[in-house]
């Protein structure tokens, strides 16, 4: 079984230069809560960015919320006017699609972005919306009964999980 | 049957009802403040609404008049994309003999999925949600004297947004704490949350140590009560206790109660002053306090919205034990 989950730091190290790529000089860079905060943080931190990471909440627009409930995690804050904005999301693992799809009609309640873009870590099988990433550093075939989780541990550095889907 | 403290979680210590402070466990409470927390930027947005309840229909009953907290619900519903239902029941169907069970059934039939409910009697949101189907939500706005817990919770969301540290907090509230639910589901509040110090302060007709819960300091004379107080909250003085007997004037309790600029002295220099309104300027609160830099009463307001919008969000999110 672990020889299918990837070393998240080696993934983030190939990563960081692609988004550095896609970034120009009036990208806003978005990361989506939690873990694509994360790695938004990061990068900011890493690629010495001047301009603030956003950081972009899809609790309030889940198609699974009626299941779930609403968890208290991070809240969504831009700190950019989202009218006319170039975009780039990031996000550590994009499966099923329902995040992004949830996350982009909140970045729509602020206003209407001229692009948005999405990078992530991990692309994995399961995609249940017609939904597809500019940029994904690792693709992966993994069985639909395991969710692929990314942590952070205490220094900082990140770590991928596979558990039993809930 | 399952006590009042069980009623409003289910087995999975998920809340399903919102009926009182009392016996609700701190990691809800706070699960309650850190969810408004989220809500209390929608406004801010250029669309001012989520879709969290869309296809969910909220109905208002008030047995008891209350403009000011209906229309909060009304607005926490709203921009949670529910659809609204006030039902003025004050003066239609209890008026014509249907109980309180005959009148939510009915609702109920109309599928309905919370009832946000204010009855003069304490306990009526309690009998409604023994009687409610599993996927359906009582909440509180008032019952009684016994409990007004989204008041409580848009107190404790106001506190913890100017004075993080419960722990270290001196809370005194002021006023008829003998006919308050607010003062009751208050205290409950701040003792699960940990404040360090609970003073209740009013007169003798209207606080005595026998209404309120073991710890609480009673005091007679407002100096002794606000002196060193981090948090003053004001109750409002109803003018229909002063044909009780309870209180010779409204003109007299000003005198003694009323918080003026010169009395708030006695409180730390960055103490807050809150109100549940509607005020009543000249009887328990000087407009010069009010209206001044200490006041906290109208982000009382906004707050309220965002508290009453999470509580909704949570509950209709759990179902009930069958």
């Amino acid at each position: 079984m672990s020889g299918q989950v990837p070393d998240a730091e080696a993934v983030y190290r190939e990563f960081t230069p692609v988004v550095q790529a896609l970034l120009g000089p009036r990208t806003e860079l978005v990361g989506i809560v939690t873990g694509g905060w994360w790695l938004a943080q990061r990068l900011h931190a890493d690629l010495a960015l001047t301009r603030r990471a956003g950081a972009l909440s899809s609790a309030m627009h889940r198609d699974d919320f009626a299941r779930r409930g609403l968890t208290a995690r991070g809240g969504t804050e831009l700190p950019f006017d989202v009218d006319g904005a170039d975009i780039l999301l990031v996000d550590d693992i994009l499966h099923t699609g329902r995040t992004i799809r949830a996350a982009v009609n909140e970045l729509f309640d602020y206003g209407r972005p001229a692009r948005i873009r999405l990078a992530v870590l991990v692309d994995r099988n399961g995609r249940e919306l017609p939904i597809a990433a500019q940029h994904a550093q690792v693709r992966l075939a993994l069985p639909a009964a395991r969710s692929l989780q990314l942590g952070r541990n205490e220094d900082g550095r990140f770590e991928f999980h596979l558990e039993a889907a809930g | 049957m399952r006590s009042a403290r069980n009623l409003q979680l289910n087995r999975n210590g998920e809340l399903v009802h919102l009926l009182s402070t009392e016996g609700l466990p701190r990691e809800q409470l706070l699960h309650i403040l850190d969810t408004a927390g989220q809500f209390a930027s929608v406004s801010d947005r250029e669309v001012k609404k989520v879709p969290l309840l869309r296809g969910k229909s909220v109905f208002n009953l008030f047995f008891e008049d209350s403009t000011r907290t209906r229309t909060t619900f009304d607005i926490a519903a709203t921009r949670l994309s529910a659809d609204v239902y006030t039902l003025d029941i004050g003066h239609s169907s209890t008026s014509k003999g249907e109980s309180l069970l005959d009148t939510v059934a009915n609702l109920s039939a109309m599928v309905a999925d919370i009832f946000v409910v204010r009855h003069a009697e304490s306990g009526a949101p309690y009998l409604l949600a023994q009687h409610v189907a599993p996927h359906v939500h009582i909440i509180n706005a008032g019952d009684g004297r016994h409990a007004h817990p989204t008041q409580a919770l848009l107190d404790m969301y106001t506190i913890r947004h100017y004075k993080p540290d419960f722990s270290s907090l001196v809370v005194a509230i002021v006023g008829d704490i003998r006919h308050s639910r607010v003062a009751r589901s208050d205290i409950h509040a701040l003792r699960t949350l940990g404040a360090a110090e609970i003073r209740v302060v009013g007169p003798r007709t209207l606080v005595s140590a026998d209404m309120v819960p073991m710890g609480v300091r009673t005091c007679h004379s407002l100096q002794e009560g606000i002196s060193g107080a981090d948090v003053i909250i004001m109750l409002r003085l109803q003018r229909e206790r002063m044909h009780g007997a309870l209180l010779p004037s409204s003109e007299e309790f000003f005198r003694t109660y009323g918080l003026t600029p010169e009395r708030l002295q006695w409180a730390r220099p960055d103490a807050i002053v809150m109100h549940p309104g509607p005020i009543n300027r000249g009887v328990e609160i000087d407009s010069r306090v009010a209206d001044g830099p200490r006041s906290v009463i109208l982000p009382q307001v906004s707050f309220g919205i965002a508290v009453r919008m999470a509580v909704m969000s949570i509950v209709i999110g759990n179902e009930a034990d069958p």
